[in-house]
């Protein structure tokens, strides 16, 4: 393996010096090609703003089914008369919030806004490269994701309201236009955002592949790869496999829906008259969203766990445990996500016999979840842990992964499946084991890696543990009786419950998850004040603050094209010799707990990876 | 009034923040290590850590404690009791795992804090732990899965053995139909193009099918104790599903396509209210209704338990409502009711 670390240090060696040409405004902070700034741009869009629209539509429909028909100012003052008359919330609006949280937050705000900032700051910085493979498409892929946000955006304001499907957008419910009114411009404008959407992550991901296969610096085989580049080179090959998908799903709804196809629909009577439509299947439609949507979820997931992986092993100041199987288990969650996609649909009609078969792969994938999960606890064991906000977002992600991951066993397990399906306890899962622990690995990326998007500046450390700590009960306090309200039997998506008088005693429970939802929401607003208020601090930090050992902190702390100003560091170790001691229990460089990668083997050391 | 409570609530909720931030604030060293973590900070911190595993078994216990009783009653179709077995054991793994593991996890975060000049073990790699710890879920998820995929097949085995009692069920925005095939128990046949809203056949039965003619429309839905029930299901316009969470049953509604499920429903409604549980469960209900109501809220008579099934996929406007209440009763009280319904063909001659 040891000869795919490409010489690039030479290959580069006419790019210095080069980099200092003269800059506009308009290169250098909107139309630039620098992934540092790209990675920035993906952030600020994708994270904070989209973030923070995503969020506050869930706090007010959490608000209303806590308080059902209840009126409130903030609703008439932000959906207006028509969409909230006398303060209260329609029920058309309110699924729309639902459907556009859900986009919002798995697409553009925990894949784009995710992988978008950490793939693009870390895949050359880690890996020892000047720029990705190629800076220009890198910029195209980050345009075209802010034209569909912007897309997006604006289906919050047509006439007839946003998409309201459900973020599955299931038809015929979302191709007929007289079944609900979201169906109609609303929803032309999300699948036009969402095939733009494909198109920048498409751009995006085999950008990254190239990047990570070809620009590594000497040295940097495979098997010396940080845990990070690995999760973000494999989310990218999955993205690129199962993308597409959901494009052709897309295109195909279009085609239902404005040219009179018939790929989803069949016998359809409704509003007092047959439609035309004949012998399409919305079966087909539901595998051709779920081929994307649940490797999806893992697009999700594996950049915040190799953001973890990275995180937790710096911070404990040990090597993480099971590199080796780290990888394996990353590579059997790619391949075992793909096969895993009919585990949504057990009661749609399909033949039961293929739902025994996606149980079957479906509780298979939890074997290499389980592996990692074991793994970071054992990185803990007799560590050093340096206790930084950024850890701490990694312990609470290992925590939330093993409590949502756990029901998934019981959701993953067609029988089992058959009366929790759709019900709060489904939205309780996967809120903890994709939504509540991604979010966990990107704020662990933000704390962390701060220092390398903003020239040294360091986020404030008490500021952060406020976040955290409110963050991690109140994440809590929301999604863990959630599971009761659902094993009460309660669907998701119900505008209010007070039609089923059984329901009648579980509005408590509701209450206390909207205020516990409501502070979280408030919780965040920290966060943000603290990431505006570091970017314009006057501290710089050490150049090196965590003692890391992987090549980004190696570079320039001021932003070059090119990230380093000498030649391109050449790397001799992997990424985890934390605390690694000789014969003698000295530490290898002596009063330094930490062999960067940079630095050559020792005489008669001991080398356990190349 | 709960509004303004939320508002004074935000409120000095973003006070205290921005107070705490100024203390911060002056309580730093300005210096280049201000931002990282000190042994103070681990000490701080890996404290929390163990506070926050008593909190995550507090709510634990929490729940249970508090949320057990909302759960729903032990089920009433044959096939409920394994469902809820499996369900329990299932159930157990987790928590011996969860409370295991997140055992671990914060109460190392707590015993190994960091402290300047300790030393960090450098421990790499175990095959045999590792091995370990792929082969315990294997094992443990090999039968799971076989246990599952029994209960599976068995439940999702919908045949015509035990002569069972054949029951449509249609789904459309925002209300459900069944259809009994009547006498000779089979269902006519029926397309949306046959809908004829001027003559009542709203289902969209084959006027000139011979098993039609005998077929009971009706917006209730009846079941006899004991006997097995085959449902069929059609939806007219939108995907629905149709969720009888008592009987541990889900099936979708889809447009072009028969879907079934079967199960035999095994307590009455009537012996159903005599359960302890639920009728602590009424009793509680109607106090919270009869609350409401004193406080001039519309629609809260008191409650009596019934069975129900729910619509369960999202499906528009009034998704939220979308319900049919479900009658499990003795063969005789059955017979005695489908005597009293019009049958399809008596609605269509009524018509001409």
């Amino acid at each position: 393996m040891s000869a795919t670390g490409h010489d690039n240090g030479d290959d580069h060696g006419h790019d210095e010096g080069h980099h200092h040409h003269k800059e506009t405004f308009v290169t250098k902070y909107i139309f630039s090609q620098d992934h540092k700034m790209i990675a920035k741009q993906y952030l600020i869009t994708g994270v904070l703003i989209m973030g923070f629209i995503g969020i506050a539509m869930s706090l007010m429909f959490r608000m209303q089914i806590a308080w059902p028909a209840e009126s409130f100012m903030i609703f008439e003052a932000l959906l207006g008369d028509k969409w909230a008359p006398e303060g209260v919330m329609d029920a058309d609006i309110y699924l729309a919030l639902v459907t556009m949280h859900g986009t919002i937050m798995v697409f553009f705000v925990l894949t784009a806004g995710l992988s978008g900032t950490f793939s693009n700051l870390l895949i050359p910085l880690q890996i020892g490269a000047r720029d990705m493979a190629s800076g220009f498409l890198n910029m195209v892929s980050f345009w075209l994701f802010f034209l569909s946000c912007v897309i997006m955006v604006m289906s919050l304001f047509v006439e007839a309201g946003p998409a309201a499907a459900g973020w599955t957008i299931y038809p015929p419910l979302s191709a007929l236009p007289m079944a609900q009114p979201g169906s109609g411009m609303g929803m032309t404008l999300w699948l036009v955002s969402m095939a733009i959407f494909i198109a920048s992550s498409l751009l995006g991901s085999l950008n990254y592949i190239v990047t990570v296969i070809n620009l590594r610096t000497k040295g940097m085989s495979m098997t010396r790869l940080p845990l990070t580049i690995w999760a973000f080179f494999v989310t990218a090959v999955i993205g690129v496999i199962s993308f597409p998908v959901l494009l052709s799903a897309a295109l195909l709804l279009i085609m239902d829906r404005s040219f009179g196809t018939s790929f989803f629909l069949s016998d359809i009577f409704i509003q007092g008259e047959v439609l035309h439509y004949q012998g399409g299947s919305p079966v087909l439609y539901e595998h051709l969203f779920w081929f994307l949507g649940h490797p999806e979820v893992y697009i999700v997931l594996l950049p915040a766990l190799g953001i973890t992986s990275e995180v937790m092993s710096t911070n404990a100041r040990k090597p993480i445990f099971g590199y080796r199987a780290m990888i394996a288990s990353i590579l059997a969650i790619a391949f075992l996500s793909t096969i895993v996609w009919g585990h949504h649909m057990f009661i749609s009609g399909m033949n039961p016999f293929l739902g025994s078969v996606f149980t079957f792969t479906t509780l298979l994938i939890a074997i290499p979840s389980a592996v990692k999960a074991f793994n970071y606890i054992t990185t803990l064991w007799k560590g050093n842990l340096q206790l930084n906000p950024a850890m701490l977002f990694s312990i609470g992600l290992v925590s939330t992964f093993i409590t949502g991951g756990l029901t998934g066993i019981i959701l993953g397990d067609s029988t089992l499946d058959i009366n929790v399906h759709d019900t709060y306890f489904v939205v309780a899962h996967f809120h903890l084991v994709m939504g509540i622990s991604a979010l966990y690995g990107l704020f662990a990326g933000v704390y962390h890696w701060f220092p390398k998007m903003f020239e040294g500046r360091l986020m404030n450390k008490n500021l952060g543990y406020v976040h955290f700590w409110i963050t991690a009960v109140c994440a809590y306090g929301v999604f863990f009786p959630m599971h009761f309200v659902g094993m009460a039997g309660v669907p998701r998506r119900y505008y209010e419950n007070t039609a089923f008088p059984m329901f009648d005693e579980l509005t408590d429970v509701q209450v206390l998850m909207t205020v516990f939802a409501l502070i979280a929401g408030a919780a965040q607003l920290v966060f943000v004040y603290n990431f505006v208020s570091s970017i314009f601090s006057k501290h710089i930090g050490p150049k090196n603050p965590w003692k890391s050992n992987t090549l980004e902190w190696t570079a320039e702390v001021k932003h070059i094209h090119g990230n380093w100003d000498g030649p391109i560091p050449e790397v001799h170790r992997w990424a985890y010799d934390y605390s690694k001691v000789d014969e003698n229990d000295e530490y290898i460089i002596p009063g330094q707990d930490f062999v960067p990668q940079t630095v050559p083997m020792k005489d008669g050391e001991e080398q356990l990876h190349h | 009034m709960t509004t303004l409570l939320i508002f004074i609530v935000l409120v000095l909720v973003f006070i205290a923040i921005w107070q705490m931030t100024k203390i911060f604030e002056l309580s730093q060293l300005k210096s280049e290590q201000a931002q990282i973590a000190n042994d103070t900070d681990n000490k701080n911190n890996g404290y929390m850590l163990f506070a926050f595993m008593v909190f995550t078994y507090l709510i634990t216990i929490f729940s249970f404690w508090k949320y057990t009783k909302i759960l729903l009653p032990e089920a009433s179709s044959a096939h409920g009791a394994d469902y809820d077995n499996l369900m329990f054991w299932s159930f157990l793994i987790i928590f011996i795992v969860q409370f295991i593991t997140q055992f671990l996890l914060h109460y190392f975060g707590y015993k190994y804090r960091g402290k300047e000049g300790n030393k960090a073990l450098y421990y790499a790699d175990n095959d045999r732990l590792e091995f370990i710890w792929t082969i315990i879920p294997v094992i443990v998820l090999a039968g799971l899965i076989l246990w599952g995929l029994y209960a599976w097949t068995n439940i999702m085995d919908v045949n015509d053995e035990d002569d069972p009692l054949i029951v449509e069920l249609y789904a459309q925005q925002f209300n459900w139909t069944a259809r009994y095939g009547g006498t000779d128990n089979v269902l006519g046949g029926a397309n949306v193009r046959m809908i004829d809203i001027d003559k009542a056949n709203v289902l969209g039965l084959d006027e000139a099918d011979s098993y039609s003619s005998d077929d009971v429309i009706v917006k209730e839905l009846h079941l006899p104790v004991g006997r097995k029930v085959n449902f069929f299901f059609r939806s007219q316009d939108v995907l629905h599903s149709a969720y009888m969470p008592h009987f541990r049953a889900q099936m979708n509604c889809v447009p072009g396509m028969i879907t079934e499920f079967s199960f035999t429903p095994i307590t009455t409604t009537a012996d159903i209210r005599k359960n302890p549980d639920v009728i602590d469960k009424v009793n509680r209900t109607n106090k919270i209704r009869a609350e409401k109501a004193a406080a001039g809220l519309e629609n809260q008579e008191p409650w009596e338990y019934d069975y129900i099934l729910l619509c369960n996929k999202i499906c528009g406007k009034s998704h939220y409502n979308m319900q049919m209440k479900i009658i499990v009763e003795t063969q005789e009280e059955y017979d005695a009711w489908i005597k009293t319904q019009q049958t399809f063909g008596q609605t269509m001659a009524s018509m001409e």
